[in-house]
């Protein structure tokens, strides 16, 4: 048996063993981003959402951490934060949870901070090291004004977060140019390019080469011939027939599917690969045009006009769009999906497909090298950038960040040109816009109203008086509904406008119900949401939030809106 | 925090549940008109045996968010041992606790963190446990990895139910995640749609034909399953796979690696074996929060009815989550079906066209991948004789022969077969109908 033990392999490092079901998901790549970034809490009120949005990120390894919090700790907190113990009654909140976290994970370096949020943010390039920013409501608006000028300016990504009773909400404030190129699109509902409408040379020799002779082939071979060959074949076939066209709408796609199928030999069991072309006929023979969105991008005036400092992503996309008008195609992905093939065809079949995207990708790459020239580029774009540009071309994903809303006191909350969308959905029977509303009413609410004469923290509603502060906040509410109307310029139905009334009422009711309490469930799956929105910026892999998102624990509902 | 300390027993004790009172002592717009807010509500939370079934990814979250809810007396049930790959989400163990038992370690760690909660450990199988044991319980909330698990408890609350007795109906709170998808549903067993009911809702993945494996590999998965299935049992057949062997796996690689070689196909990783052979499915600490979070939430309603919960008969019961494009849930009430094979009650045969010509053998096989099904070691028999039988040995002997012959030997058209499997305390009746032609 000794002489049976193969030799040692590099086996995976502590660290790819530890991380590996997320390694899974993110990649190396991901995981990268994730340890070089510094994440800043701003923490308030109960503090629970922000405390568990981090425990979600220390665990796969976020590189830094700082929670800022003057609160101290008191006996309510225990009943609500995982991260505090009874002997850290009276000591800061922020030092106890940040010590509680870093112990989940030993490569997390966690910070704090427990000087009040208004002297902390008065320090000159107090946020200048974190790379996002998570801040929790209750908050005044005059420190959520200067960190939303923050993300503006320093292009950091901002959450703005509630988690108030049943009842939860995070916008995201990201740059105005946010691309994601790596968007992770679902293999089981996205198509795959094949070019079966548009083949090259090189395939279509490959399939001629597979099924001549395909009436006296013998049987094995028969029920070997990748489907890409035998698709190619019989639209030849069909070309023939119908003028050189190939079958273009649903009536002549099932007559063409009929033609596949009934060339298969009657076997017991039938032919797998013969089911295999019959299935793929309506999901594949289609134009490989690309998505609208895809289009859109090339008209983004960052795409349109290349500058010395312009992004990588949108030289490539210049590049990518300099292909598309010439060839009429995006470029090549070059992966085939499995199918019943001998090894050696399929592997043929697989370099042909390989072969062409990379001729796809040299041609992009000779573009983007010439952009370079021409703009005077300092630092040339690597090559495996344009590479996974091409090959994820057809599902790359922009995002336009944009500030949300900060309600100042006693002045109208402004919708601009969203107005008149969101004024249309309000009447939709599972729109999730009245409890977003009734959220800024609670921030009206907290921006006028303090815990003591002096100026001391800002108070929630229903902290003592449920009736007289529901009243005040249902006030606030309906007045931000009619103006929203208004502006939107579009009317409701009396009927409608009644039952959104009736609406915004309940939820206004339930949230003052709260009194600003946290409950750890709510705060938990919102820690949740947030989390995975934050891995999802950072490493700029799958699709955020754009721009804002609504739970309702009561009905267990999600909603997300562009505000 | 003066006042706390000094002041009288019970507002003492309920200082730290300040937040949670508030919703505990106020009624909303959506509570009920006969709910009395206050004290009723925190002696439920204080009384109801809640049973955690799973101490893993989604088994940490739940421990701690009933914890954190008010609920006091906790049992968990968890049969396995932390392994490092555990740590990027079970947020209740660390390093030093590699190789300990699960539900033990997660229960002392949250009564430490969260004063006066009893979390009492079982560190072994659910199916070691009758119904005696289950019928403690107020409610159990399920956090599990494993299909069978899960059909398994759903079978025997269903079976629990004694329509004399309202006690005997267990609500059975499931959530379960892969990446960043997940679902967390509400039973209330023979009122609503059970698991056995949704079965279709989580098809298994079609295996890979054992010929591809054998003679035309294409993927390196191909090769993988190859050393894993076809070598492994040709030249060390007298070792037991371990799949938690890092030998064991060094040697499926290596092995698939070399395959791969012979037949070009590139991408055959140590990780990408690892994943093959154990069938990992990704999981992070992300979508655990949000789905446990969820779970527990409906728990918290259905006991303190605080709000409308999931799962009341003829509303909403199944929430599903979607992650990885923006954040899509989709909320809504799965229904019942009449001929569930565990919670209808006449335990209708279901309708199923078989090939005449296919055998026995053929027809079992089918039945693993079938979604409604999923059933890896049946035994059947028809109205008239026992078909194939797994146990006992001289049974199985006896009627081995029969997997060979054709459907239309054994059985006539139209006649219902009946099939049991060890993993299910259940009977599967099935109307074989010939297909025509």
């Amino acid at each position: 048996m000794a002489t049976d033990i193969p030799p040692p392999v590099q086996g995976p490092t502590a660290k790819e063993r530890k991380y590996d079901r997320q390694l899974r998901l993110w990649g190396a790549t991901g995981q990268m981003a994730l340890e070089n970034s510094h994440i800043l809490l701003i923490n308030s009120g109960p503090g629970v959402v922000g405390v568990e949005t981090l425990k979600n990120l220390v665990l796969p390894g976020v590189g830094h951490f700082t929670i800022q919090d003057s609160a101290i700790v008191s006996e309510a907190d225990l009943g609500v934060n995982f991260f505090l113990e009874e002997e850290h009654l009276g000591g800061y909140r922020a030092e106890h949870t940040c010590n509680l976290l870093k112990e989940l994970n030993p490569d997390v370096e966690g910070h704090f901070v427990t000087e009040p949020i208004e002297a902390f943010i008065d320090e000159p390039d107090a946020l200048q090291p974190y790379t996002l920013i998570l801040v929790t409501a209750p908050i005044r608006p005059e420190i959520l004004t200067i960190l939303s000028e923050h993300a503006s300016n320093a292009l950091v990504p901002l959450f703005y977060i509630h988690s108030v009773g049943f009842y939860s909400h995070f916008s995201i404030h990201l740059p105005p140019a946010f691309p994601i190129v790596d968007t992770h699109p679902d293999p089981e509902t996205t198509t795959r390019d094949i070019r079966l409408l548009k083949p090259w040379p090189e395939l279509l020799q490959f399939a001629r080469a597979k099924t001549e002779g395909l009436d006296t082939m013998d049987a094995d071979d028969h029920g070997h011939i990748p489907y890409i060959a035998l698709l190619l074949y019989f639209l030849e076939k069909w070309k023939e027939e119908h003028e050189g066209q190939p079958p273009l709408n649903y009536k002549e796609k099932t007559a063409f599917r009929e033609m596949v199928a009934k060339a298969a030999r009657s076997l017991e069991g039938g032919e797998e690969n013969f089911d295999e072309a019959v299935a793929a006929v309506l999901k594949s023979l289609n134009d490989p045009e690309p998505s609208s969105a895809v289009k859109g991008l090339f008209k983004e005036p960052e795409c349109l006009l290349v500058k010395q400092d312009s992004p990588a992503f949108w030289v490539i996309a210049h590049a990518v769009a300099l292909f598309y008008q010439k060839h009429g195609v995006l470029p090549l992905p070059g992966s085939v999906p499995d199918m019943k093939a001998r090894s050696k065809d399929y592997i043929e079949l697989q370099n042909i497909y390989k072969a062409k995207a990379r001729k796809d990708m040299a041609e992009v790459l000779e573009s983007v090298r010439f952009l370079e020239r021409t703009t005077m580029r300092e630092t040339p774009i690597e090559e495996r950038d344009v590479e996974t540009f091409c090959k994820n071309a057809a599902h790359i994903k922009l995002v336009r960040g944009r500030p949300f809303h900060v309600v100042q006191a006693g002045e109208k909350v402004q919708w601009g040109d969203r107005a008149k969308s969101l004024a249309q959905s309000l009447a939709f029977p599972d729109s999730l816009l009245p409890l977003y509303i009734a959220f800024l009413a609670f921030d009206e609410f907290v921006a006028t109203h303090n815990k003591n004469a002096l100026g001391g923290a800002p108070k929630m509603p229903g902290e003592d008086h449920v009736e007289v502060d529901t009243e005040k906040v249902a006030g606030i509410a309906f007045k931000i509904l009619t103006d929203l109307i208004a502006e939107g310029n579009t009317p409701l139905e009396e009927e409608d406008f009644s039952t959104v009334e009736t609406k915004l009422g309940e939820y206004v009711k339930e949230l003052v119900r709260a009194g600003g309490a946290e409950l750890h469930n709510i705060s938990a799956f919102t820690g949740g949401l947030v989390s995975q929105e934050v891995i999802k910026i950072i490493t700029e892999q799958y699709i955020p939030v754009d721009n804002t998102c609504i739970f309702d624990g009561v009905r267990s509902k999600t909603a997300v809106i562009q505000v | 925090m003066a006042e706390a300390t000094s002041g009288a027993g019970v507002s003492e004790s309920r200082a730290r549940w300040k937040y949670l009172d508030n919703i505990l002592h106020r009624p909303g717009p959506f509570t009920d008109e006969e709910w009395t807010p206050g004290e009723p509500q925190i002696e439920t939370l204080s009384r109801a045996k809640i049973l955690v079934i799973g101490a893993g990814g989604l088994g940490c979250e739940i421990l701690k968010n009933l914890a954190l809810s008010g609920f006091k007396d906790i049992h968990v049930i968890d049969m396995d041992t932390i392994d490092v790959s555990n740590l990027n989400r079970q947020f209740l163990f660390r390093h030093a606790d590699v190789g300990k038992y699960k539900a033990e370690v997660a229960a002392r760690f949250v009564e430490k963190r969260v004063k006066g909660v009893k979390i009492t450990p079982y560190c072994g199988k659910i199916q070691d446990k009758d119904e005696e044991y289950y019928m403690q319980f107020a409610l159990i909330v399920c956090g599990l990895d494993s299909i069978e698990a899960r059909r398994w408890i759903n079978a025997t609350v269903v079976g629990m139910v004694d329509m004399q007795n309202p006690d005997s109906m267990k609500p059975l709170v499931d959530g379960g995640t892969e990446g960043l998808k997940g679902q967390a549903r509400v039973i209330f067993p023979t009122m609503t749609s059970c698991i056995e009911c949704q079965l279709d809702m989580h098809a298994p993945r079609a295996a890979v034909p054992l010929c591809t494996l054998a003679t035309i590999p294409r993927q390196p998965q191909h090769c993988i399953e190859w050393a894993h299935i076809i070598a492994w049992e040709e030249e060390r057949k007298d070792i037991t796979l371990d799949s938690d062997d890092p030998e064991h796996i060094t040697w499926l690689y290596q092995k698939a690696l070399k395959r791969a070689q012979e037949f070009n196909i590139p991408g055959v990783t140590y990780s990408m074996t690892q994943g093959v052979v154990k069938n990992i499915i990704p999981a992070i600490a992300s979508t655990n929060a949000i789905i446990a979070a969820s779970c527990c939430n409906e728990v918290f309603k259905i006991l303190t009815n605080t709000n409308p919960f999931l799962g009341y008969p003829g509303t909403d019961n199944y929430m599903m989550y979607t992650g990885d494009e923006s954040i899509y849930t989709y909320t809504f009430e799965h229904m019942r079906k009449p001929d569930c094979p565990v919670c209808s009650e006449e335990n209708l045969a279901r309708p199923l066209q078989v090939d005449a010509n296919s055998t026995l053998q053929e027809f079992l096989d089918g039945l693993a991948e079938r979604p409604e099904s999923q059933l890896k070691k049946p035994s059947i028999r028809s109205e008239e004789k026992s078909l194939y039988y797994q146990f006992p040995p001289d049974l199985e002997q006896q009627t081995r022969p029969n997997l060979m012959k054709k459907l239309s030997e054994l059985l006539s058209d139209g006649e219902e077969v009946a099939i049991t499997d060890p993993a299910f305390p259940l009977q599967f009746k099935y109307k074989l109908v010939f297909k025509k032609g």
